[in-house]
C-alpha cells in the first residue's frame, strides 16, 4: 500500500513517494556571485477576499454606514490593528501587522486584475493566466516567468513548486514545476458544507438531516480540538492553510528545492455571515495569518531573500447585504510579505467610498493593476526586462507602469 | 461515460450485457491464488525458520548477537500487502475505464454476496483479488450454479470460512486426533450464499452440510494432495457414509458429494428467491416490490439460474426506468463514479480511494463479516457516512478543479439535473467548489 501523500509531477522521477528528497538528484547550480537566492511564493485566495474587512479603511467616513454591522472599529473589544492612521488591519491579522511593524509586509488597496464582470471562474483565469481576458488558460504567469530567466539560473533549473493535487494554474505552463501535496482526506470547508446543505434544503429532506447531525458533531470534535489538526490538509481551513505553508516552505528551504512556488487558499466566498472582528472571515484570515508564520519559520534564513505575494481574483461589494455578507466585487487588496519586501506601507490611490466613487455604484474602484504590481516586483527581483514583461509574462501590459521600489 | 450512455442508459447496459463478457482486471503481477498462497507459505517458512533458530541460540546463549540467517528475512512489502495492492488498483482501473460501469456492479454485487474479508488474515489478504477474478468474475453472465461451485471449492473461502479447519468426527483423522466439524462454511452457504436465512432449513442441515463438505482443503507446500495452493480433497478428513441434506440422502460419493449437494442448493426455490430479493433490494429499493422480486425469482428458476437472463429481467423491471431515486450510491460506488465523472486516473487516485473508503466504511474487500456490506440506504445514509462524503467529495474535486463544473453537470447529470443544483454549481467559489457540489449534489448521491 502507498503512503498517504498524494505527489502530483510533471518529472516521471518525482511519481513516487520520495518526492521530498528527489531534488538532491538535481544539479546544483552555482549562486551568481553576491546575487540573492531569491523565494518566491503566490498565495491565490480563491472565492475573492473582502479587502475592505481584511484591510480596512476606518478613515474614510463613508466606511461604518456601508458596513453596518460587519464595520471594524479602532476601538472596542476587539479593535482592528493601526496601519497608517487610515487603514486598520483586521484584528484576526496580527502576526502580518508585526511583519507590517517591522516593515516586511506592504500592503496594497483598491487593486484588480482586468477583469470586470463577477464569474469566480473567469476572474480566477484572468488573475492566474496574466491574460487581459478569460479562457486564455494555456500557462499562467508564474511559468512564464520562470521561462523568461537565464537556463541557469538557480529559478529557472529547480522548477517551480505546485502546491496541490492539481497545479494551480498560475505556475501552470511550459517550464517545468513539481507538485506536492499535503496528505488528505482533509476536511471540508464550512463554506462547502453550507452550500451542500442549503441545496438539500430545498431538494433532499432526509440527506439535509443527516447531514446536518454529521456536522453539528464535527463542530463538537472540532471545539475540542486535536481531531481537524490531526487529518487537515484542507485549503479552505485555517489548519490545512498552515499545513500547506509549512509543508511547501520546507521544500522551499532547501539547498537544492525549488525557488517559487504557488499555492491556493479556498473559501474566501463570504456572500452570508462573513462576521466583522469575529466571525467566518475572522476565522479564514487567522488561518492566512498562521501560513505566513510558518512560511517565515520554515525559511528561516532564507526569509530575508523572500517575498510572498497574496492575490485574489477581485473584491466584494462596499455595502454589507441582506445576510450580512457581501457580494462579488471589484477592488481588493494585494499583500507582499518577506525579508526583502520594503514594507511598512499602505499602497494606495484611494478611489474613496462616497456613492459617487464606487465601481458600478456598488463596488471598491481599482486605481491599482495587479499586473503593475507584479511587474514591478519582478523586475526588481528577477531582473525580468519590461518588454519581456509587458509581453510574455503579462501580455498586453506595456503600457502598464510597473510599480517600482518595492525591493529593499 | 459516453454520449450513447447517457442516452439511454438501460439500452446499453443491456448492449453490454448482451456481449456476455466480463471483463478481468490486468495487471503484469497478478497471480492465480495457487502462486499466490504457495509464495505466501514460502515467506512465512522463512520467518519460521528465523525464529525458530533466534529461539535455540538464545536458549543456548542469552548473550548471543543474532546470525545472518535470522536477519535475512524478507522485507516489507510483503507478498501479501504486494498482491492485495496491485489486486485494488488493477480492480479500480478496470472500474473506472470500463464502458458503462454496469457489469463492474455486478461483479461487485456477487463479489459482496459471496464476501471474504481481508481482515481474516494474510491467506486472504493474499487471494481476494484472485479468489474473485476466479470464482466470480467468469460466472457474473454465467450461471449460478458454476458460480456457486467455483466459490465453495476455492481456496481462499475454504480457508475464509474455517472448512480448512473441518474434520468429519468419524474419518480417520477424527478418530485419531478428536478434532470434529467446523460450521461456519456450511452455515454460511444456507443462510448467506442459497437458501437465506427464512429459506426451510435447520441445524440439522446445517450438520448434514459441513459433514458433506469436510476435505475440500488447500494443499500445502509439500505438494503431497496436490499442487500447493489449490483444493484438493483430502479423503483422510471426510466423514464417512450418506448424509441427509434437506431431506434428501447424499451417498459418499467423496469430493463428489459436495458438488452434487452445492448443485441442489443452487436451484433450491428458496434460492431464487432468495437472490431475486437481494439483487432488488440491491439495485432499486429497500422495500422491494413484490411484483419484482417474483419476476426475477421466476426468471431465476426458469432458466435455471441464468445469471445473464437474470441481469436482463433486472433492467426490464418497470422500476428500472425510474428516475425517483429512493437509495444512496454506495461509498465504493460514489467514489468511482466520481472518479469516472471527472475523469481521473485510478494509479493517482489510489490514495484517495483508499483513505476515502475506509473513513466511508466500506473498504474494499473489507466487510465486517461474511454477509458483506449492507445493501439498505439507512445504513449509509448516516450523519457521519454523509459529512464524510462531503470530506471526500472535496477532496476529488479538487483533484479535478481544472475541469469546469457547468460542463460536467451537464455531462453527469444531464436532464436528472434541478435547477437548485445547477444554481449552486454556478455560483460557487471556485471550480473545485462548484465539483464537489456536483459530487454531493442528491441526484448524485441518489440512484
Amino acid at each position: 500500500m502507498t503512503g498517504c501523500s498524494d505527489y502530483l509531477s510533471r518529472r516521471a522521477v518525482l511519481g513516487s513517494a520520495g518526492a521530498m528528497f528527489a531534488w538532491g538528484f538535481a544539479p546544483r547550480f552555482a549562486q551568481a556571485a553576491g546575487g540573492r537566492d531569491t523565494r518566491f511564493l503566490c498565495i491565490v485566495l480563491r472565492g475573492a477576499i473582502d479587502g475592505l474587512s481584511a484591510v480596512a479603511p476606518l478613515g474614510d467616513p463613508a466606511y461604518a454606514g456601508l458596513r453596518g454591522s460587519i464595520a471594524l472599529s479602532a476601538t472596542g473589544e476587539v479593535p482592528a490593528l493601526p496601519l497608517d492612521g487610515f487603514f486598520y488591519l483586521h484584528p484576526a491579522l496580527p502576526e502580518l501587522h508585526r511583519s507590517f511593524q517591522a516593515k516586511e509586509a506592504l500592503i496594497c488597496h483598491a487593486v484588480a486584475t482586468g477583469y470586470r464582470q463577477r464569474s469566480h471562474f473567469d476572474g480566477q483565469d484572468v488573475l492566474e493566466s496574466g491574460q487581459p481576458k478569460p479562457g486564455m488558460t494555456a500557462s499562467g504567469w508564474l511559468n512564464r516567468l520562470v521561462a523568461q530567466l537565464p537556463a541557469g539560473s538557480t529559478v529557472r533549473g529547480n522548477s517551480g513548486l505546485a502546491v496541490g493535487t492539481v497545479p494551480p494554474l498560475v505556475l501552470r505552463g511550459p517550464a517545468p514545476i513539481v507538485g506536492w501535496a499535503p496528505p488528505v482526506i482533509g476536511l471540508a470547508d464550512d463554506d462547502l458544507a453550507e452550500r451542500v446543505l442549503s441545496l438539500y434544503r430545498q431538494r433532499d429532506r432526509r440527506l439535509a438531516d443527516v447531514l446536518e447531525r454529521g456536522l453539528d458533531v464535527r463542530r463538537t470534535v472540532m471545539e475540542s480540538g486535536r481531531a481537524a489538526e490531526r487529518m487537515d490538509g484542507n485549503p479552505g481551513t485555517p489548519g490545512g492553510m498552515r499545513t500547506i505553508a509549512r509543508g511547501a516552505a520546507r521544500l522551499l528551504a532547501a539547498p537544492d528545492g525549488p525557488r517559487v512556488a504557488a499555492m491556493a487558499f479556498e473559501g474566501w466566498d463570504t456572500h452570508a455571515n462573513e462576521g466583522g472582528a469575529k466571525g467566518r472571515l475572522a476565522h479564514l484570515l487567522g488561518g492566512l495569518d498562521q501560513a505566513l508564520v510558518a512560511i517565515r519559520t520554515e525559511l528561516q534564513e532564507h526569509w530575508k531573500d523572500t517575498v510572498v505575494m497574496v492575490v485574489t481574483e477581485f473584491g466584494r461589494t462596499a455595502r454589507v447585504n441582506g445576510t450580512v455578507g457581501t457580494d462579488h466585487g471589484t477592488g481588493t487588496i494585494a499583500l507582499l510579505v518577506g525579508g526583502c519586501v520594503n514594507g511598512g506601507r499602505v499602497i494606495s490611490d484611494w478611489p474613496g467610498l462616497k456613492p459617487g466613487d464606487l465601481h458600478d455604484g456598488r463596488d471598491l474602484k481599482p486605481t491599482l493593476d495587479v499586473r503593475a504590481l507584479a511587474s514591478g516586483l519582478f523586475a526588481d527581483l528577477f531582473g525580468v526586462s519590461r518588454a519581456r514583461l509587458g509581453e510574455v509574462v503579462f501580455p498586453e501590459t506595456i503600457g502598464l507602469r510597473p510599480v517600482s521600489g518595492l525591493i529593499v | 461515460m459516453s454520449e450513447a450512455v447517457g442516452r439511454d442508459p438501460l439500452g446499453a447496459f443491456r448492449e453490454e450485457i448482451g456481449r456476455g463478457t466480463v471483463p478481468q482486471p490486468t495487471a503484469p503481477d497478478l497471480m492465480p491464488t495457487a502462486q499466490a498462497l504457495k509464495e505466501l507459505e514460502e515467506e512465512q517458512n522463512l520467518f519460521r525458520a528465523a525464529r525458530r533458530k533466534g529461539n535455540a541460540r538464545v536458549a543456548a546463549n542469552p548473550q548471543s548477537e543474532p546470525t545472518p540467517e535470522e536477519t535475512m528475512v524478507p522485507k516489507p512489502p510483503l507478498v501479501f500487502q504486494r498482491q492485495l495492492a496491485s489486486e485494488l488498483k488493477a480492480r479500480l482501473r478496470l472500474a473506472i475505464e470500463s464502458e458503462t460501469g454496469f457489469i463492474e456492479r455486478l461483479v461487485w454485487f456477487w463479489s459482496n454476496h459471496f464476501a471474504v474479508s481481508i481482515s481474516k488474515g494474510a491467506q486472504t489478504r493474499v487471494s481476494v483479488g484472485s479468489y474473485e477474478r476466479e470464482a466470480i468474475r467468469p460466472h457474473v453472465l454465467g450461471r449460478f450454479e458454476d458460480m456457486l461451485l467455483a466459490v465453495e471449492q476455492h481456496p481462499t473461502m475454504l480457508f475464509y470460512l474455517d472448512n480448512q479447519l473441518s474434520v468429519g468426527p468419524n474419518s480417520p483423522a477424527g478418530r485419531n486426533r478428536r478434532r470434529g466439524l467446523n460450521e461456519n462454511l456450511a452455515r454460511e452457504i444456507l443462510e448467506l450464499h442459497t437458501l437465506g436465512v427464512n429459506g426451510g432449513y435447520g441445524q440439522d442441515d446445517v450438520v448434514a452440510l459441513a459433514k458433506i463438505l469436510t476435505g475440500h482443503q488447500i494443499a500445502g507446500l509439500d505438494g503431497r494432495l496436490g499442487e500447493p495452493g489449490t483444493t484438493v480433497f483430502n479423503p483422510g478428513l471426510h466423514e464417512p457414509g450418506p448424509v441427509t441434506l434437506l431431506k434428501t440422502v447424499y451417498p459418499d460419493t467423496g469430493a463428489d458429494q459436495a458438488r452434487s449437494a452445492l448443485r441442489a442448493l443452487a436451484h433450491h426455490p428458496s434460492t431464487a428467491r432468495h437472490i431475486a430479493r437481494k439483487l432488488v433490494v440491491h439495485f432499486l429499493s429497500d422495500r422491494p416490490d413484490a411484483a419484482a422480486v417474483e419476476r426475477l425469482e421466476s426468471v431465476f428458476r426458469k432458466t435455471g439460474g441464468d445469471l445473464k437472463a437474470v441481469s436482463l429481467a433486472l433492467l426490464d423491471l418497470p422500476q428500472a426506468g425510474e428516475t425517483e431515486f429512493s437509495k444512496i450510491r454506495l461509498p465504493q460506488e460514489f467514489v468511482v463514479a466520481g472518479f469516472r465523472l471527472c475523469n481521473l486516473q485510478a494509479d493517482r487516485l489510489y490514495g484517495v480511494f483508499m483513505q476515502g473508503l475506509r473513513a466511508l466504511g466500506q473498504a474494499v474487500w473489507n466487510p465486517g463479516g461474511p454477509d458483506g456490506f449492507p445493501d439498505d440506504a439507512a445504513h449509509w445514509e448516516s450523519a457521519e457516512g454523509i459529512k464524510t462524503r462531503l470530506d471526500v467529495a472535496a477532496s476529488i474535486a479538487r483533484r479535478a478543479q481544472s475541469l469546469d463544473p457547468r460542463l460536467l453537470a451537464e455531462q453527469g447529470l444531464g436532464e436528472l439535473a434541478a435547477a437548485e443544483t445547477l444554481q449552486s454549481i454556478r455560483a460557487a467559489e471556485s471550480r473545485a467548489q462548484g465539483i464537489a457540489i456536483l459530487l454531493m449534489s442528491p441526484e448524485f448521491q441518489r440512484r
